[in-house]
């Protein structure tokens, strides 16, 4: 009847490969430029990249997550910090971070199956933001396991629609454990 | 002109202030629409600007300049298609970490992404070749951005930065102020290595009882041959300096082996695959040098000096790496390296031994063809004339390769080429910046007669602004090295190689044309006597027109994507090896 998003997150998000940078840039035009141009060159693999303001209104900050072998974790990094524009890059241990991911689902439903699409909803602590007559649009925030897990468990009913936001992240915690602080 | 009070001037006037408090003193440029208002007081200000006939010219010309002087360069161009013709010498000074600022018009601000006549996103199509770059709408921070541009260029790894300005902010008044110390929060070269990597290195050179100092282009941008020549002496290890280093240490210097890499010599290629230990000194493990790099110096320890620290491990797994400015790393290195003597010295006498025979049984040489001139003869003869105090500035091809084998460098910054992107037509425009930063020494540039049909409109420049370079254009009538990679891969199908440029154009005719002084030269009797000639004419530009062999070849060869185990010293030879010294 439909089929999973073509994009929808495989499981390699969660394979070891994958690192969460939290990069701390100036906000000047350009900058998000500078940071894709410098992924795409150096054919760095980017699974999701959100940027948004904090609390001062000069930076602005990224949350990256990339799948590279360790090796090349070390140059990404380096060659991030190389930006001019870049003050500070973290990697996050999702131990010591708390991720999240927002996600906007649209599940096809029946009056047969509604209830149990709902009951899933309440399992997940997530919510129902739109309801029609033949789907059920859901919200739900949390690490990458559990969207994927909410997901493995939607995807029977039929998802007709699904949007993603990239992960963001923040250290446990008071100061996170900079990176190109401790190099210098 | 609009009349000017106190502090307060126009965005254009701000910019040529600031461009005077950043210290230059010359700068290659051509005016346009966008970049007009800047022209304006430019004509009043102490600053020379050259005008150049092409924008490629007025890059390498900032590029020549750098290089030949350690300066900042400085281009200026207009919108759209001026700031577009920086690209390939923003590429080129950016990879060979030459400090450069370029200025570009842009269109007024409102008309920024209509797609207006001479609009082009130049700071978007710059990322990624340049350093840093800037676009500036607000007359009130171009002062700024020009004092932070020339930092960026000349601090850490040098490389070029673009500032493009849009017009309206060069047109609208403001207040100027040149910032007395930059603080850029995301930007701290690292200097000074750690003591501890520096003791870790200083053990690891002890150890090593088979060391090459592995010298690149850092080593000339950090003005380090002093200290250089101390730790070469200090530890007596063989030194190899790449295409980017020559000069950083004396070819005349007993532990010199020479370059390493695709047209290396037998030592240096052969010392560093056997080597157990690299002292590699601001330099990048660069493909032409390592060959494959899987089989790149299989037993080497890798000690790895640079001030970027994302060289680190970029190529090859460092085991120490020294992060800082090179100068400062061997002055920190030399006394940990003698406090470890205190205790044991490694005797290199064996090691030594091999290294300076492989360097006795193959030198590098070529031969004098029957039915004519021989490029490398021409090249060699150049070098022993004008001798180690003049620059060199050579073309990309067969014609660099000869140059940077026959002809001996004493000194740093008197032997300029494009090593990392390979720009054909650099030479002409670079050695005009080189004479310009240097007006005292003889600047030959080496072209190839590919090379000089591409830019080399710019002996107009130097025939109109006192500018008298000398160029030996190498004529092949061909792509000289694309053409041996034909003969040697293509089995000597030679696709699109051949440029009849014996015949068109008459390259002496074309230099008189251009108010230069062209002579010719076709026989081996007459090369003294024609450099000579050309040593004597230092009121004009010279150009001299070498009719040389065409089958001639760059000798010794790495093929490219081949380990460098299999160098080839001549046409179809390998080296013989004794058995005991592999």
């Amino acid at each position: 009847m439909s089929q999973s998003h073509p994009d929808a997150p495989t499981s390699t998000r969660s394979t070891s490969n994958s690192h969460t940078l939290s990069v701390l840039v100036e906000n000047s035009p350009g900058v998000l430029a500078r940071i894709s141009a410098l992924f795409s060159r150096r054919g760095y693999n980017i699974d999701s990249l959100a940027v948004g303001p904090t609390e001062n209104p000069d930076f602005s900050k990224m949350t990256i997550v990339i799948n590279v072998e360790d090796h090349a974790l070390e140059q990404v990094i380096a060659q991030l910090d190389k930006l001019i524009n870049v003050i500070d890059i973290s990697q996050l241990d999702p131990v010591t971070s708390v991720q999240r991911e927002l996600l906007l689902v649209k599940v096809s439903t029946d009056a047969k199956t509604r209830s149990q699409v709902l009951e899933t909803v309440q399992l997940f602590r997530a919510k129902v933001v739109d309801v029609a007559q033949d789907a059920v649009t859901i919200e739900a925030t949390g690490n990458t396991e559990k969207i994927q897990a909410l997901l493995r468990v939607l995807e029977p009913y039929g998802i007709k629609e699904l949007v993603q936001s990239g992960l963001v992240a923040m250290s446990r915690g008071l100061k996170p454990g900079s990176i190109s602080e401790d190099q210098k | 002109m609009t009349k000017e009070t106190g502090n307060e001037m126009t965005g254009a006037s701000a910019l040529v202030q600031a461009l005077e408090h950043a210290g230059v003193d010359v700068m290659f440029g051509i005016p346009g629409g966008a970049i007009l208002p800047a022209y304006d007081p430019i004509f009043d200000s102490k600053i020379r600007h050259i005008l150049v006939r092409h924008e490629q010219g007025a890059g390498h010309a900032a590029t020549g300049y750098a290089q030949a002087t350690g300066r900042v360069g400085v281009c200026i161009a207009t919108s759209g298609p001026g700031a577009t013709n920086l690209v390939t010498p923003l590429a080129d000074a950016q990879m060979d970490s030459v400090p450069i600022v370029a200025i570009t018009g842009q269109v007024a601000s409102g008309a920024i992404g209509t797609d207006a006549f001479q609009e082009a996103d130049i700071r978007g199509i710059t990322m990624p070749v340049t350093k840093h770059n800037f676009l500036v709408t607000d007359p009130s921070k171009i002062a700024g951005a020009i004092a932070e541009a020339f930092h960026i260029a000349s601090t850490g790894r040098p490389g070029a930065v673009l500032v493009d300005i849009a017009k309206d902010a060069l047109q609208m008044k403001t207040q100027f102020e040149y910032p007395k110390k930059i603080e850029l929060r995301g930007y701290h070269p690292v200097m000074e290595p750690t003591a501890e990597s520096v003791r870790d290195a200083a053990r690891l050179i002890v150890e090593s009882k088979q060391p090459v100092l592995y010298v690149g282009g850092g080593a000339i941008k950090s003005n380090s041959q002093k200290e250089l020549l101390k730790l070469a002496e200090l530890t007596g290890a063989p030194v190899v300096t790449t295409l980017m280093a020559l000069g950083a240490f004396p070819d005349s210097h007993p532990q010199h082996l020479g370059m390493p890499g695709m047209h290396g010599t037998v030592a240096a290629v052969t010392a560093l695959q056997k080597a157990d230990l690299l002292i590699t000194l601001g330099a990048r493990f660069d493909d032409r040098v390592t060959g494959k790099l899987s089989s790149f110096a299989p037993n080497a320890k890798i000690i790895h000096a640079d001030i970027d620290p994302a060289e680190i491990g970029k190529n090859r797994r460092a085991d120490v790496a020294l992060i800082g400015d090179l100068t400062r790393s061997i002055e920190a290195l030399i006394p940990a390296i003698k406090a470890e003597y205190k205790k044991s010295q490694p005797d290199l006498t064996p090691w030594l031994n091999t290294v300076y025979g492989w360097r006795n049984r193959f030198p590098l040489g070529y031969d004098h063809p029957s039915d004519g001139l021989s490029p490398q003869y021409v090249i060699e003869r150049i070098g022993k004339i004008s001798g180690p105090d003049a620059i060199y500035v050579a073309g990309v091809g067969q014609h660099q390769m000869w140059a940077s084998q026959f002809i001996n460098y004493e000194k740093p910054r008197t032997w300029l080429n494009s090593g990392g992107l390979g720009t054909m037509g650099y030479a002409v425009p670079a050695a005009m910046g080189a004479k310009v930063g240097a007006p005292d020494k003889v600047v030959w540039a080496i072209d190839g007669d590919g090379c000089f049909q591409m830019t080399n409109q710019e002996l107009v420049t130097c025939a109109l602004n006192n500018i008298p370079i000398k160029v030996a254009v190498i004529n092949n009538e061909s792509l000289g090295m694309v053409r041996q990679w034909q003969t040697l891969f293509y089995n000597e199908r030679y696709s699109n190689t051949q440029l009849h440029s014996k015949r068109i154009p008459d390259f002496a005719k074309l230099a008189e044309a251009m108010g230069c002084v062209g002579l010719t030269c076709d026989s081996k009797d007459d090369v003294d006597r024609t450099i000579a000639q050309a040593m004597e004419i230092n009121d004009r530009p010279v150009v001299v027109d070498f009719s040389v062999h065409k089958d001639a070849m760059v000798w010794p060869m790495v093929a490219a994507g081949t380990s460098n185990d299999e160098i080839v010293n001549a046409r179809s030879l390998a080296p013989i090896w004794d058995s005991q010294e592999l």
